[in-house]
């Protein structure tokens, strides 16, 4: 197993744009978990007399807002690493509800074959047909805007992906030798289902839950963006891109922060997860 | 090629009475009495509620609410925005034309930039330049368009004062809409200056709705091109003494044109999405906006006939593809 491991890892550090990402996922994954005690002030203090102050290397700056403050005094470092926060919780719960409820629906499709598979695969088609961003901007209308209906929202319309992936695994996998063996030894349907077939089919689940992420991340902060997803004062990045709308024209820092943590943070998934495919799929290697 | 095309006809219709269903659905699961949804909040009596339920059928079991919806769909009557009165049909073709004219000026700037700097990355495989420009592309492919407009309208129109901020055109012009497209309705207006107006307001929303797709397109053309330059009759091309740029252009990109055509097809929803993105943040008067003021002011007629005009707006750019795909590669008709 740790031969396998190290054999992965050199073939994953050949990458270097996947190591880059790795490393900003560590730091993310470091200012989330330690934002209480990284950050100077909390997230959401306003300080009455610091309205939009420049970043502190700026004429008017202050060093104890680094980054400047916002049209209410509040400290834009300090709403950016709680962001970091929100983003990989949004990040992590929208790709789990999404991988687990689609490697379900692509195994039972998979499996059951017939009409269930039919009805299964359609309705996944019926999703497709949307424009993901507007499928979840018209869900989180019916729901109402909030983080949690946000994340619901993403969450429903990156399932296809997973379904089809699923799906088309578990049938390469359903006419090999292996699983009609164990069939023929006796195993249930739900017993082939997860501890025989599932096991052959994760390579690709991971690289598109790895790339779902950034999907996830970048679409929450669009909705957060267009005044549907987190509210106000949360401080998800998108959402306070929307706040800054009234005076970015005046106080760049308040939109290009923000901003630069969202492509920072999806562009590191996006290179950890086309790393990961080129080292677990050698068939894609160049 | 008959064949083909009816079963490809035939999967369409069990898609279309889904995205129906689920656009009759969002009336009845948004918050709020159907009757006061389409025809907004007024001061009626209990009695006129009533009337007005029965009138339109809400007092009727779902699926007969459902069968009567499909009907009207399909004789194109898709109800009246609350708020201007107008019907959503005829709101959606006054508005289209702006969405248009701004995703086909995206995917022309994607396509003669992408495509030849994802030829060159083939080329020059493992040089700086291949470097320079994956790295460029998976940046763009990362980017939030949103942030990428407004930071694009802070340099260039804020600080620069190169392009205006927002809309179609200027102030000061006026264009008698005749296609609905400004750019062709300029034109025969005689007006230079609104020409040159309604062009540097497309340069910013052009660029920003056309990164996402610029980026894939390099991509797919550089894989796809690598993929072909491998082949054998590149190297009997190469063998016969041909030189690079006619190898390239000529035997090489014909074939390597295929996988592109299909990501093209497949952009039409990204691009969609995208504009909802790109309208809202330029006040470009299209369907993206259009879709978003009614959320805000809560026209779910609006929001549930817009969806549903684009869903079907999908569906036939898809199967569009497919009839083209079917044609170009004879092995996928079967």
């Amino acid at each position: 197993m740790t031969g396998r491991l190290a054999a992965f890892w050199r073939s994953f550090a050949e990458n270097r744009g996947a190591v880059l990402g790795l490393g900003v996922m560590g730091v993310l994954i470091v200012l989330a978990v330690l934002a209480d005690v990284l950050a100077l002030h909390s997230p959401i203090e306003q300080f009455r007399s610091n309205f939009l102050t420049p970043p502190a290397w700026q004429a008017g700056g202050d060093w104890a807002f680094p980054l400047g403050t916002d049209d209410v005094g509040r400290d834009i470092l300090s709403r950016l690493i709680h962001g970091a926060r929100l983003s990989l919780v949004i990040g992590f719960s929208v790709v789990a509800l999404s991988l687990a409820t689609g490697t379900v629906l692509g195994l039972t499709a998979a499996f059951a074959g017939g009409v269930v598979d039919v009805a299964i695969m359609r309705l996944m088609d019926i999703v497709l047909v949307f424009p993901s961003l507007l499928l979840a901007i018209v869900i989180v209308a019916i729901l109402g805007p909030g983080m949690f209906n946000a994340m619901l929202a993403v969450a429903i319309v990156t399932l296809p992906g997973y379904t089809r992936l699923s799906r088309a695994s578990a049938l390469s996998e359903l006419a090999r030798d292996y699983v009609t063996a164990t069939r023929a030894a006796g195993a249930s349907t739900r017993r082939l289902m997860f501890d025989t077939v599932l096991p052959n089919c994760l390579a690709p689940l991971i690289v598109q839950a790895s790339l779902g992420f950034s999907t996830a991340i970048l679409d929450a902060a669009a909705l957060g963006f267009l005044g549907l997803g987190a509210q106000p004062p949360t401080p998800e990045w998108g959402t306070m891109l929307a706040g800054a709308l009234q005076y970015y024209q005046r106080a760049w820092w308040v939109l290009a922060f923000p901003g630069f943590a969202i492509l920072a943070t999806v562009l590191a998934f996006n290179l950890f997860g086309d790393g990961l495919r080129d080292a677990l799929d050698p068939k894609l290697k160049r | 090629m008959l064949r083909y095309l009816l079963r490809r006809l035939a999967l369409i219709v069990p898609t279309f009475v889904g995205v129906t269903l689920l656009s009759f659905m969002l009336i009845h699961l948004v918050p709020g009495d159907p009757i006061e949804i389409r025809f907004g909040e007024q001061a009626v009596t209990q009695e006129q509620l009533d009337a007005l339920r029965h009138q339109y059928g809400y007092d009727q079991p779902l699926w007969r609410q459902f069968l009567r919806y499909e009907g009207e769909v399909m004789r194109g009557d898709l109800g009246k925005s609350v708020v201007t009165r107008d019907t959503v049909w005829s709101e959606f073709v006054t508005l289209f034309p702006a969405t248009i004219e701004l995703s086909v000026c995206a995917l022309l700037f994607a396509v003669l930039l992408g495509m030849p700097m994802g030829v060159v990355a083939a080329v020059r495989r493992g040089s700086a330049f291949d470097y320079g420009l994956m790295g460029t592309a998976v940046t763009g492919a990362s980017m939030p368009i949103f942030w990428w407009g407004l930071m694009m309208i802070l340099v260039f129109s804020v600080g620069l004062g190169w392009t205006p901020v927002s809309g179609r055109i200027g102030d000061a012009f006026y264009v008698e809409p005749w296609s609905g497209f400004m750019l062709v309705d300029c034109h025969f207006s005689d007006d230079a200056g609104a020409c040159a107006s309604a062009w540097s307001h497309l340069v910013l929303p052009t660029i920003v709705l056309g990164t996402v797709p610029l980026a894939t397109i390099a991509r797919i053309t550089r894989s796809s091109m690598l993929d072909v330059l491998n082949e054998d009759y590149i190297r009997t091309a190469r063998a016969k003494g041909l030189a690079t740029p006619r190898v390239v252009v000529v035997h090489a990109l014909r074939n390597a044109l295929i996988p592109v055509v299909t990501v093209l097809g497949l952009q039409v929803g990204a691009l969609m999405g995208g504009a909802i993105l790109t309208e809202t943040i330029f006040s470009w008067p299209g369907i993206g906006h259009w879709l978003i003021d009614s959320i805000q002011r809560r026209d779910y007629p609006v929001l549930q006939g817009g969806t549903l005009l684009i869903a079907v707006l999908v569906i036939g750019v898809n199967l569009g593809v497919d009839v083209l795909y079917g044609f170009l590669n004879p092995r996928i008709r079967r």
